[in-house]
């Protein structure tokens, strides 16, 4: 008998959590553009800081070009997602185990991706990586590198311009998982220098502050960002998150989205 | 599968000596923080008592991760900033150590003064009326059989923070599953990937724990 209620009650429980869940984030809405025919809920994975693509704002909403990007794909194309912010890594690994449908986390299209099983959107914004270091620090190139130790993020595009630049210019690279440790292990002093993706950099540096700046010249050949997924068969996600973009750089939505979060 | 091996596999191996590395400085001073903080709280002082109950009470009410920004961020980031003029910089080795020190080291005190207390009170009675000082009843008597008792418990410790060692990884220390996030990351085969690292994993303790039950069936001749 007690095992009985306590069944009971852990489906009540899981069906609440479901309904919530599905309520709080989920976009339910379709326009008369919509093409996607099924009810199914997109499970879309990101990043947990990333600003400005997404991040969370003072009033504790998760917020940032991508998430405002891929709200108006969905409102276009009529399709619902819910947002999981799992972090970078974390993100990529949740949708090659087919937990997640989707990754929209500010990702560079590249060749290597591709060719291990990544397959992109059209590119929706340009961005190159560059580095970074403490603001009172008189690091001014590559060169002024050597026997320090630089902090990149796991698995992402400043982690592989850092490390085809470690061994000429002798400096080490060490991991963390998110864009803030990073900042915060430049600023405290645990490295010497940051690589990541410039935009990110420019916008945390002139909105939070913290005590960062860039080094002219250390950039590399910009990159386009796309949303991708990992397995052929969402195939459909991808041709309506094309086709929902190229409605919303027609109609201006777009342009918004940018100026909104980059003020230009 | 094999061609993490292949590739990534003395990387691997490497990160594997770190973790090790980590665990072993970091179990060192946790033993000697346990034994100085076990041994306070069962002394016949009150401040002492409290002192080391208040040492316990703060450490496991607190999450090593939490511990390890802590440390690494925020400590230097009070004594160069908040206060001012210092220039306190902790390697992610370093930081590692203390935080594997203070998290393990809280909960070896506990060990170490449960161990000495399970010891029959009438043992420390019968040294003292036989002239023994206290410190030297301690040594001779007590602790030899309260650390008999301990040894499981320790085994037990010694196991669970080498897998904390694993926390670590937040603070950029290039131990086994930050390497492990590097390599699947670049090679995008986490199954093969994390299945490597859990069996790494295993290994070494499947090791230390058949190890130290002949330690215990040694030390346990006699009773």
């Amino acid at each position: 008998m007690k095992k009985r209620i306590l069944a009971v009650l852990m489906a009540v429980a899981t069906m609440a959590t479901m309904v919530g869940c599905g309520g709080s984030s989920a976009a339910e809405t379709s326009s008369d553009s919509a093409q996607a025919s099924s009810d199914k809920t997109w499970i879309i994975a990101t990043d947990t800081a990333f600003k400005p693509f997404e991040y969370t704002d003072d009033n504790g909403d998760f917020v940032g070009i991508d998430m405002d990007i891929l709200d108006a794909v969905a409102k276009d194309q009529g399709f619902k997602y819910e947002v999981q912010s799992l972090g970078w890594d974390a993100a990529i690994a949740a949708c090659q185990a087919g937990q997640a449908d989707g990754l929209i986390a500010g990702a560079s299209i590249t060749d290597e991706r591709k060719e291990s099983g990544w397959i992109f959107s059209d590119g929706y914004y340009d961005a190159n990586q560059s580095m970074a270091v403490e603001a009172s620090s008189d690091i001014a190139g590559f060169e002024d590198l050597k026997g320090k130790s630089v902090a990149v993020k796991t698995g992402s595009m400043s982690a592989t311009y850092a490390e085809g630049l470690a061994s000429e210019y002798g400096f080490t690279v060490t991991y963390f998982e998110d864009s803030p440790t990073m900042y915060q292990a430049v600023v405290g002093g645990q490295v010497a220098a940051v690589f990541d993706d410039t935009p990110i950099m420019a916008s945390n540096i002139k909105d939070t502050g913290i005590a960062m700046k860039l080094v002219d010249g250390t950039g590399n050949d910009p990159a386009q960002y796309g949303f991708a997924v990992f397995n052929a068969d969402n195939q459909e996600l991808v041709d309506m998150f094309n086709k929902g973009l190229a409605n919303i750089k027609a109609n201006g939505t777009y342009d918004e989205i940018v100026a909104k979060y980059l003020g230009e | 599968m094999f061609k993490i091996i292949t590739v990534y596999g003395l990387m691997l191996l490497g990160a594997l000596g770190r973790t090790l590395l980590l665990a072993l400085l970091g179990l060192f001073f946790a033993c000697i923080i346990g034994l100085i903080f076990g041994i306070m709280g069962v002394l016949k002082n009150r401040a002492c008592n409290v002192i080391s109950q208040i040492f316990v009470d703060v450490i496991r009410g607190v999450p090593m991760i939490v511990l390890a920004f802590f440390v690494y961020f925020g400590v230097p980031y009070f004594f160069n900033t908040i206060i001012g003029g210092f220039n306190v910089g902790l390697t992610a080795l370093q930081a590692g150590t203390i935080c594997l020190a203070l998290n393990c080291g809280a909960y070896m005190a506990e060990i170490v003064r449960a161990g000495i207390q399970s010891v029959d009170v009438g043992q420390m009675e019968a040294a003292r009326s036989l002239g023994l000082t206290y410190g030297m009843a301690m040594r001779k008597v007590v602790l030899p059989q309260a650390i008999k008792t301990m040894i499981p418990t320790f085994i037990n410790q010694f196991i669970i923070t080498l897998k904390d060692t694993s926390i670590l990884s937040v603070i950029g220390f290039p131990e086994l599953v930050n390497t492990a996030k590097n390599v699947q990351a670049n090679t995008f085969m986490s199954f093969q990937t994390w299945a490597i690292v859990g069996v790494m994993y295993l290994i070494v303790i499947t090791i230390l724990s058949r190890s130290a039950k002949m330690v215990e069936r040694r030390l346990s001749v006699g009773r």
